[in-house]
C-alpha cells in the first residue's frame, strides 16, 4: 500500500469534457482527490458528477482533458491497474439471482490477496443475510453489499456512490466510521452524496460541480466560509446545553439581540437531520428500562430487525 | 464497536488481481449456478428440451425415413436444448445484467468486460454438458444407443452453434429493453423450436417455407444435428449458414453491444 503522505494525487482530472450526443455532461471539470483523504463530489442531479466517477473508472472515455487515476489512463488501464480501484456505483452492480454472500466470496475471489469476507461480512452486518437472495434484499442491504464488494480487494482508490443511501443510522454510522478509518490508514475516498451530514462528517475536501464544471472547491469550511463571504452571511451551528426549557424563548431572544448590535439578523432553524440521528442513536444505545420505553438496540440488533423488516 | 474496520490494518498487502484463469473460472461458477438453480431457467434449460424428446420420440412428428425416432428425438431435444441455453438464458441473464448495473461493475474490476463474456460463455458450456447428460441418459432410457464417431462429430457442430446463438442472445440483450428481451427472446425460442427447423426437419415443409427455414440458424442446426445423432443428410450448406449467422452474430456485437442502460 502506498503511504497517506505520498504526493502525487490519486486522482487528477483536468479540464475534462464529455458529451452524450447534444447534451454536454462534462464542460471543463477538474478535480483533484488525494490518498488518505475523503473528497465529496457534490451538486445537483445531472451535474455531471456520476460522469465523471465514470470517466474515472474506465468505464467512459472523455472527448477532451487529461485525467489520470493512480498515475495511469483510466480508458487504457487493465487487471492490475482495477485491482488498486474499488467502485460502489450508483445502480448497485449485484447480481440479482445468488446470495450476498455467495457474491461477496466471488468479488474477493477477483484478488490475489483480499480482504477476509467473513471479517467484511460482519463489520457490515452482511453475516445476518449472507443466505438471502440478492433480488430480496432491502436497498440499505444491497447498499452495504455493493460497499463490501467495493473495498474487499483493499483498493488505494475507492469511488463511493451514495453510500449511507437506504441505511438505518446506526448501520450509516458504522459505514462512516469505516469510511474515515480507511482515509486514515492511506486509502483516497472520492464520494458522491446529496447526504450533507455525509459530506461534514466525513469529507476532507469537497468539489462542487454544477453543468458539468467545477464551481468551487476546498475543504467544507472553506468552501462555506468563501460562499458566504460573497453572500455576507455567516453560518455556524451551535448547540447550548443544560437549557431549562422554561427559558429557552429568553435565550434565543438575547442571541437575536447580540447579532442586531453587529447588525446582523439571527435566522435560527431548530434541529437539523444530524440532531435528530444523533436522538436516535441514544435511544437505541439506551438500557432496555429506560423510562420513556426506548428499548435497547445495537448495532447488530438494527441488522436483525432490518432482517425482519423485509 | 470495538475491532478495527476491515482493510485499516498497518501492515497491509499491495492489490493484486488473482490470476486471469481463475477470475473467469470464477465468473463462470457464478453464472453456471445462477442458471442451474433458479427454477424458471431449468424449466426452459431442462425440462422444455426433455419434453420435446420424449413427446418426439412417442408422436410421429419430425422423424427420418430409415432412422429411428429416439434419434431424431434426440437431435431436436439436443438443438433445442443449445438455443435454450446458449440464446435465451444468456439475452434473459445479460439484460438483466445490464439493467441492474452489473456490466457497469464488472468493468471496473480485474475481471473486465472479457472476463465477464469469456466467463459467460464457459458457464453456457457448463450447463451445456449438464444438458446433454440429461439428455443423454434419458435417450438412453429410450432406447438410444450412441456411437463414438456420432459423439465426437457432435462437437464441432455444437461449439459452433451456441457461438451463433450465443452472440444472437447477447445481441437481443444488448439492443433490446429488459423488458423487451424477456419477451423476444421467449417468443423466438418458442417459433424456433416449433417451426424453425428444430422440432420438424426443413425437408418436411412445405417448398415455400424450406427456403426459409433452411437460411435459419435453427434451420440449420436442427439438420446437422440430426446428421451428427440420427444418421441424416450431412449438408455443407447448412455449416455454412450456421457459420455465417455466427460470424455475422459476433460482429454485430461487437459493433452494437450496448454495456449501459445510457
Amino acid at each position: 500500500m502506498t503511504s497517506p503522505s505520498s504526493a502525487a494525487p490519486a486522482l487528477l482530472a483536468r479540464e475534462l469534457t464529455h458529451s452524450y450526443g447534444p447534451v454536454r455532461a462534462l464542460d471543463g471539470l477538474s478535480l483533484t482527490a488525494r490518498r488518505g483523504e475523503v473528497t465529496a463530489l457534490l451538486g445537483p442531479n445531472g451535474a455531471g458528477k456520476t460522469t465523471a466517477v465514470s470517466c474515472a473508472t474506465g468505464l467512459l472515455r472523455p472527448a477532451a482533458g487529461t485525467l489520470e487515476v493512480l498515475g495511469v489512463d483510466p480508458w487504457r488501464a487493465g487487471p492490475e491497474h482495477r485491482s488498486r480501484v474499488g467502485v460502489m456505483i450508483q445502480d448497485g452492480g449485484l447480481a440479482s439471482g445468488t446470495t450476498a454472500g455467495r457474491l461477496l466470496r466471488y468479488g474477493a475471489s477477483l484478488y490475489e490477496a483480499p480482504l477476509d469476507v467473513d471479517e467484511v461480512a460482519e463489520h457490515l452486518g452482511i453475516d445476518a443475510f449472507a443466505t438471502t437472495l440478492v433480488r430480496r434484499l432491502s436497498g440499505g442491504q444491497r447498499q452495504r453489499l455493493a460497499l463490501a464488494l467495493a473495498i474487499v480487494g483493499r483498493p488505494e482508490l475507492l469511488f463511493l456512490d451514495e453510500p449511507t443511501a437506504g441505511m438505518d443510522p446506526a448501520i450509516r454510522q458504522r459505514v462512516r466510521r469505516l469510511i474515515r478509518a480507511l482515509a486514515e490508514t492511506g486509502t483516497a475516498v472520492v464520494l458522491t452524496t446529496h447526504m450533507m451530514d455525509d459530506v461534514v462528517g466525513l469529507a476532507d475536501a469537497v468539489c462542487v460541480i454544477a453543468g458539468g464544471r467545477t464551481v468551487a472547491s476546498g475543504s467544507v469550511q472553506e468552501v462555506i466560509t468563501a460562499h458566504h463571504a460573497r453572500a455576507g452571511s455567516l453560518s455556524m451551528r451551535l448547540a447550548a446545553h443544560g437549557v431549562d426549557p422554561a427559558v429557552a424563548p429568553a435565550l434565543e431572544a438575547d442571541l437575536r439581540a447580540a447579532a442586531a448590535r453587529h447588525g446582523a439578523d439571527l435566522e435560527v432553524t431548530g434541529a437539523g437531520a444530524a440532531d435528530l440521528e444523533a436522538v436516535l442513536l441514544d435511544l437505541m444505545a439506551a438500557p432496555a428500562d429506560a423510562p420513556d420505553g426506548a428499548r435497547p438496540s445495537t448495532p447488530d440488533a438494527a441488522v436483525a430487525e432490518d432482517q425482519e423488516d423485509r | 464497536m470495538t475491532a478495527p474496520a476491515p482493510g485499516t490494518a498497518a501492515a497491509r498487502p499491495e492489490p493484486r488481481p488473482a490470476p486471469r484463469g481463475r477470475r473467469i473460472l470464477a465468473h463462470a461458477g457464478l453464472e453456471a449456478r445462477i442458471l442451474l438453480t433458479n427454477g424458471e431457467q431449468l424449466i426452459v434449460a431442462i425440462l422444455l428440451p426433455a419434453m420435446v424428446l420424449i413427446g418426439l420420440r412417442m408422436l410421429p412428428i419430425g422423424r427420418l425415413d430409415g432412422t429411428d425416432p429416439v434419434d431424431t428425438a434426440l437431435a431436436a431435444a439436443l438443438a433445442t436444448a443449445l438455443i435454450s441455453t446458449s440464446f435465451t438464458s444468456q439475452a434473459i441473464q445479460t439484460g438483466f445484467d445490464r439493467r441492474n448495473g452489473v456490466l457497469r461493475w464488472v468493468a471496473t474490476t480485474p475481471l473486465g468486460r472479457d472476463g465477464y463474456l469469456l466467463g459467460k460463455i464457459l458457464a453456457t458450456l457448463l450447463v451445456q454438458v449438464v444438458q446433454v447428460i440429461v439428455l443423454g441418459l434419458l435417450a438412453a432410457v429410450l432406447g438410444w444407443r450412441p456411437g463414438l464417431l456420432e459423439l465426437l462429430t457432435l462437437v464441432p457442430i455444437w461449439l459452433l452453434g451456441t457461438v451463433a446463438f450465443g452472440a444472437l442472445g447477447l445481441l437481443v440483450a444488448g439492443l433490446l429493453r429488459t423488458e423487451a428481451v424477456l419477451a423476444v427472446s421467449n417468443l423466438v425460442f418458442v417459433v424456433l423450436v416449433a417451426a424453425g427447423g428444430v422440432a420438424i426437419p426443413a425437408a418436411a415443409y412445405p417448398r415455400l417455407l424450406r427456403g426459409l427455414v433452411d437460411l435459419l440458424p435453427s434451420g440449420a442446426l436442427g439438420d446437422l444435428l440430426r446428421a451428427c445423432v440420427a444418421g441424416g443428410p450431412f449438408a455443407i450448406g447448412s455449416v455454412a449458414v450456421l457459420l455465417l449467422w455466427a460470424v455475422a452474430g459476433c460482429l454485430a456485437v461487437l459493433r452494437w453491444f450496448r454495456w449501459t442502460d445510457s
